[in-house]
């Protein structure tokens, strides 16, 4: 079973073809009379030929050596790897969605700007903000325009010595680097015993030098800041704003809203919480919300309406500019709304409600075995640590290993940074209580073999297409590309 | 876990060890260090000349998943790096206290290498860590 | 019921579970939220709809717009109407690919992880350059962290772009660099060329990058020669915008020295989708490869020797490095990379030559055809790929205005991003178009005013 696959550039036979062209019928000049010749290629072009059923088999076949949602259990933490509706896929691709122009003349575009306008009122009643941006084209990219729009504000006001983003320790690393990225210098927090934000900490932390602080709840440990209105009070108090990290609002839909938290940005990954799939890394698409008093430094354009008529809006008199060379993904936004439409206010509240239950159902079960550091009520996803097991010889990503073998998607593993060989599990929505009961047998299977011989699980996996890879040969030296002499 | 702790070196908090030698001293990580971190892959040294302060960042270690700053142990100057280290980063897992010393500094103050652990300390300190 | 069934737990089931967990109320797992952000009424959203009724209220907003099987474009600025073969949405469209998150286990994940490793092989040989990354969100945030690189690599914070660069592209540019705290100063163009001389003027050694694009926005071919020597001279970095479909014709970046290379791949074989999903190209000579940001696919063995693909340099990046991380990108443009490299195998060496030859060939008549007219001329003169600019005699709104009626979807409009060029209009041919369309715009035009 274990056997590499060829790659695309070894299977290449000169003179293949995978394709089929109209042929040129405008009156055909020589290349050097309208190209001069120093600007032409002068190397011939080295591509792979095949022929399109060598292409169609090639990655085929490759699909079968990857794992999707539709494949089976995913509760990669953080990640809300919940079932993809297949509608989703059909609407994006119809031909009035996917082979628009972006500069398109606005009647020829009202129901895009429509679907963009309808989709922004769902944002806003899910988080209580009062404007959306649909640019970002990913969380880590909304972070960065939510934190520009933050630093646009603090200027506006002529307050230029707020240098400082206040971030957790357990924050995911999107949020130090996208703080860095926007100028900013970090300043963590420590959590306390139970997990939560220190509260004391933070009102120590807090000055005016402080921008915003940056949040993520309920948190990376899957558990709500519970005294996010005495944190919220302190921030503001001192001048400064809140910034949402919508990674996780699976957990709370139709419970609590980050507008109402006290937050004053969010960004939204709706490549989790709304169903779009991600793509094995991509697309996603990250819309960031703000309350009234940010909506003059939101990126340009918005979508707008003026009676029936929807448009593009450049009049945001102190925009930051733009985040992306046109309007975000839209594509992606049509299947969020679609699914945003089909759930409606009481199935979004319900998949919230089962990712609660789910994780703490999985929890429950799993406390039996491993070891819970945070061993209380969670929301949508919880941290196991490793630790003990660890010591007998096999860690976090060894267990991750031989869930590989069982068929299952393992857990995002060491991550949060603050607990020792973490498993963050998140089990979703969209999961039956089988899968559940399944995964946490063949956890407690683990369990038992790591007690009965720890090295084995150390070397595994041992059914998947290829074994353990050797990630430091692979850094030492790195071969990141196909070169033909070197085969 | 037996970690090797040597004599005749003094120890950080972070986990560089930095052995006296006149008003210099030269710098490494602990065999501690090189145990949790893994197999080392890259090593980012100073430029000669420049000057580090005690506990701020001086070079840059990596393994495959993490990044570890190394410490200055002291104030000073730096006045030779291992530039072996640039090819062969894994010396630093095999042979810590030798032939993965990562650089020499002149020491501005000497009295600050006082403040450092000696074996006896570090051991002590080692064996707390492994247990938080 | 709308989309509940997307929801497997039964009642029962949650009783149950319920009972496991040592609660009696599911709302015991919600009293962690404090009551006064408590949301104290339901959600206020149009009500759920069926799949069928999703699909009629969608297909009724999608049948609202024109689009490129409805009307003949002529539209560009960097997203195109090229020719998609079929194969792509098939393989895009494997669940097995689109369902799956970013490779983190690779022994699971051979199958993205090696068609990265191909993407990547792939964009370097178009562009010559030794490394690529997996994508970024799309050209202009490419153009903007490639800008960044040359920062990091040169340790300096002071980037010269030419303003024959996508006004786009510069527009995220600028955006990136003024929260950072970094500095952008615009090279002037000449003739519709970046001005070499005031380039050479603005050059020192505090410059980090030098951001030029290859056919530039007016779709002109810059004259590269002897800049990327003069950039070096300065020990500062060449980054290139280059558009991938005109990379099979005109030379390799790394033939006129190019350090980083960036480019909007939407001409790979993506659709179009109103401006995104998108996907950023970004590579670069090796030796950048510590500062360049995203995924990176590496080819390494498995415990039996056997050839696999991970994750590589992961040090670089925001999950490892946090607050030193050169940029913060997690999730990319995966499946839209995907849908690349599906392209360019399945277009090969000549297919992808084949499309670029249509494209100059068809773009020349149409650019001579209208410039022909009377009242139609040229803004700039000088060679150029599949883009053009002509003056036009009168308002570029009104003329796409009544080149709609025709189902025709004109030229951009300029003056918005060069208030100086007035009544003046990009148009795009790409191999798609006729003959027939062409003529039949070109008689449209002249029959205007
Ligand atoms: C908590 C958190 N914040 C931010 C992000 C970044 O999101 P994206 O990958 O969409 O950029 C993630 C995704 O992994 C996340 O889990």
């Amino acid at each position: 079973m274990r056997k590499s696959k060829a790659l695309l550039f070894e299977m290449s036979r000169p003179g293949r073809r995978g394709y089929s062209l109209p042929s040129n019928d405008v009156p055909e000049k020589s290349l050097d009379e309208l190209l001069p010749r120093k600007a032409q290629r002068s190397e011939p072009l080295e591509l792979p030929e095949l022929s399109e059923v060598g292409v169609v088999r090639h990655y085929t076949e490759l699909s079968t050596r990857n794992f999707g949602v539709d494949t089976g259990f995913y509760p990669l933490g953080s990640c809300t790897m919940k079932y993809n509706p297949k509608i989703n896929e059909e609407v994006a691709v119809l031909p009035g969605f996917a082979f628009m122009h972006p500069c398109q003349p606005e009647e020829t575009t009202q129901g895009a700007l429509e679907l963009l306008y309808n989709f922004e009122q769902g944002l806003k009643e899910l988080t209580a903000m009062d404007r959306f941006t649909m640019q970002p084209a990913a969380g880590a990219h909304g972070e960065l325009t939510g934190l520009m729009v933050i630093q646009a504000y603090h200027r506006s006001r002529g307050d230029h010595n707020r240098n400082k983003v206040l971030i957790p320790l357990s924050a995911h690393g999107t949020n130090p680097a996208t703080v860095s990225m926007a100028g900013y210098e970090v300043v963590q927090i420590p959590c306390d015993d139970r997990g939560l934000v220190d509260l004391d900490a933070l009102k120590e932390a807090v000055d005016e030098t402080t921008a915003a602080l940056m949040l993520t709840n309920p948190s990376t440990l899957g558990l709500f800041e519970e005294e996010i209105i005495p944190m919220a009070k302190a921030v503001h108090e001192v001048g400064g704003l809140l910034y949402y990290d919508g990674a996780n609002l699976n957990a709370i839909m139709g419970y609590t809203r980050p507008g109402d938290m006290g937050f004053d940005v969010v960004h939204l990954n709706i490549h989790k919480t709304l169903s779009t799939p991600h793509g094995g890394g991509g697309p996603g698409s990250g819309p960031v919300g703000v309350k009234e008093r940010l909506i003059p430094f939101l990126p340009v354009p918005l979508v707008s309406k003026e009676e029936d008529r929807f448009y593009l809006d450049y009049d945001v008199p102190e925009t930051i500019g733009k985040m992306h060379s046109f309007y975000g993904n839209f594509g992606v936004a049509i299947k969020a709304y679609t699914y945003m439409r089909m759930m409606g206010a009481e199935g979004l509240k319900e998949a919230s409600t089962d990712a609660v239950i789910n994780a703490n159902y999985l929890m429950s079960l799993l406390k039996k075995t491993y070891y819970v550091p945070y061993d209380r009520i969670c929301k949508h996803e919880f941290i196991v640590s490793a630790k003990p097991e660890k010591k007998k010889g096999a860690g976090a990503g060894d267990i991750a290993k031989a869930l590989l073998d069982r068929n299952f998607h393992p857990p995002t593993v060491y991550f949060p940074l603050i607990v020792d060989e973490a498993l963050m599990i998140e089990p979703n929505d969209t999961e039956a209580k089988e899968t559940l009961d399944a995964f946490a047998a063949t956890m407690e299977q683990i369990a038992k073999d790591i007690d009965e011989d720890a090295e084995k699980v150390a070397h595994g996996p041992y059914n998947t297409v290829v074994g353990r890879l050797d990630e430091v040969r692979a850094v030492r030296n790195p071969v990141l590309i196909w070169q033909k002499d070197k085969e | 876990m037996g970690y090797n702790i040597i004599d005749g070196v003094k120890y950080t908090k972070k986990h560089e060890w930095a052995r006296q030698e006149g008003n210099e001293a030269v710098v490494g990580l602990s065999d501690y260090a090189q145990d949790k971190l893994g197999e080392i892959v890259f090593v980012e040294l100073p430029d000669v000349g420049t000057e580090v302060e005690a506990g701020k960042g001086s070079a840059v270690i990596e393994s495959v998943k993490a990044v570890a700053d190394l410490y200055a142990p002291a104030d000073g100057t730096i006045t030779e790096v291992n530039e072996a280290l640039l090819d062969q980063p894994e010396v630093i897992n095999s042979d810590p206290y030798g032939e993965g010393w990562v650089y020499k500094m002149e020491l501005k103050n000497e009295s600050q290498m006082d403040e450092l652990m000696d074996k006896p300390a570090y051991e002590k300190f080692v064996v707390e860590e492994d247990e938080k | 019921m709308g989309g509940k069934h997307y929801l497997p737990l039964t009642d029962e089931d949650r009783r149950e579970m319920l009972a496991e967990i040592g609660v009696s109320s599911v709302e015991d797992l919600f009293s962690d939220i404090p009551r006064e952000v408590r949301l104290q009424r339901e959600l206020e959203l149009p009500s759920p709809l069926s799949e069928y009724e999703a699909f009629k209220h969608l297909n009724e907003l999608a049948s609202k717009n024109k689009h490129f099987n409805n009307c003949v474009s002529f539209m560009g600025a960097g997203v195109y109407d090229h020719f998609i073969p079929a194969v792509i949405k098939h393989i895009t469209g494997r669940s097995e690919f689109y369902t799956s998150y970013t490779p983190y286990q690779p022994e699971i994940s051979q199958g993205v992880l090696q068609a990265i490793f191909e993407y990547q092989t792939m964009i370097c040989q178009l562009t010559g350059m030794e490394v690529a990354n997996a994508s970024m969100y799309d050209g202009g945030t490419a153009v903007a962290e490639g800008a960044v690189m040359g920062c990091g690599a040169t340790r300096r914070s002071k980037v010269l772009v030419s303003r024959s660069v996508s006004p786009l592209y510069r527009a995220v540019l600028d955006n990136y660099f003024n929260s950072r705290g970094l500095e952008v100063e615009e090279i002037p163009i000449k003739d519709g060329y970046t001005d070499r001389s005031e380039l050479e003027n603005k050059m020192g050694d505090d410059i980090a990058t030098v951001i030029l694009q290859q056919p530039n926005f007016f779709g002109l071919v810059e004259d590269m020669e002897g800049i990327a020597d003069m950039v070096h001279g300065h020990k500062a970095v060449l980054l290139v915008s280059a558009d991938p479909l005109s990379l099979p014709l005109l030379q390799a970046p790394s033939e006129y020295g190019a350090d980083i290379v960036v480019g909007e791949g939407q001409g790979l074989g993506v659709p179009a989708s109103f401006g995104g999903p998108l996907l950023g190209i970004m590579a670069a000579k090796s030796k950048f490869v510590r500062q360049m940001p995203g995924r990176i696919a590496g080819e390494t063995v498995d415990s039996e020797g056997n050839r696999g693909y991970v994750l590589t340099l992961q040090t670089r990046e925001q999950h490892i490095r946090r607050e030193k991380a050169p940029s913060n990108i997690c999730s990319n443009e995966a499946l839209v990379a995907l849908g690349a490299a599906v392209y360019m195998a399945a277009m090969g060496p000549q297919g992808m030559r084949e499309v670029a030859e249509q494209c100059l060939q068809k773009a020349a008549y149409a650019r001579e055809s209208i410039t022909a007219l009377k009242g139609y001329d040229d803004v700039y003169a000088g060679s150029t790929f599949k883009e053009f600019t002509v003056t036009v005699p009168g308002d570029p709104a009104e003329l796409n205005k009544k080149l709609l009626e025709k189902n025709i979807l004109g030229g951009v409009d300029l003056a918005p991003f060069y208030p100086e060029l007035k009544n003046a209009m990009l148009f795009a041919v790409t191999e798609k178009r006729t003959k027939e369309e062409i003529d039949t715009l070109v008689r449209e035009l002249e029959g205007w005013k």
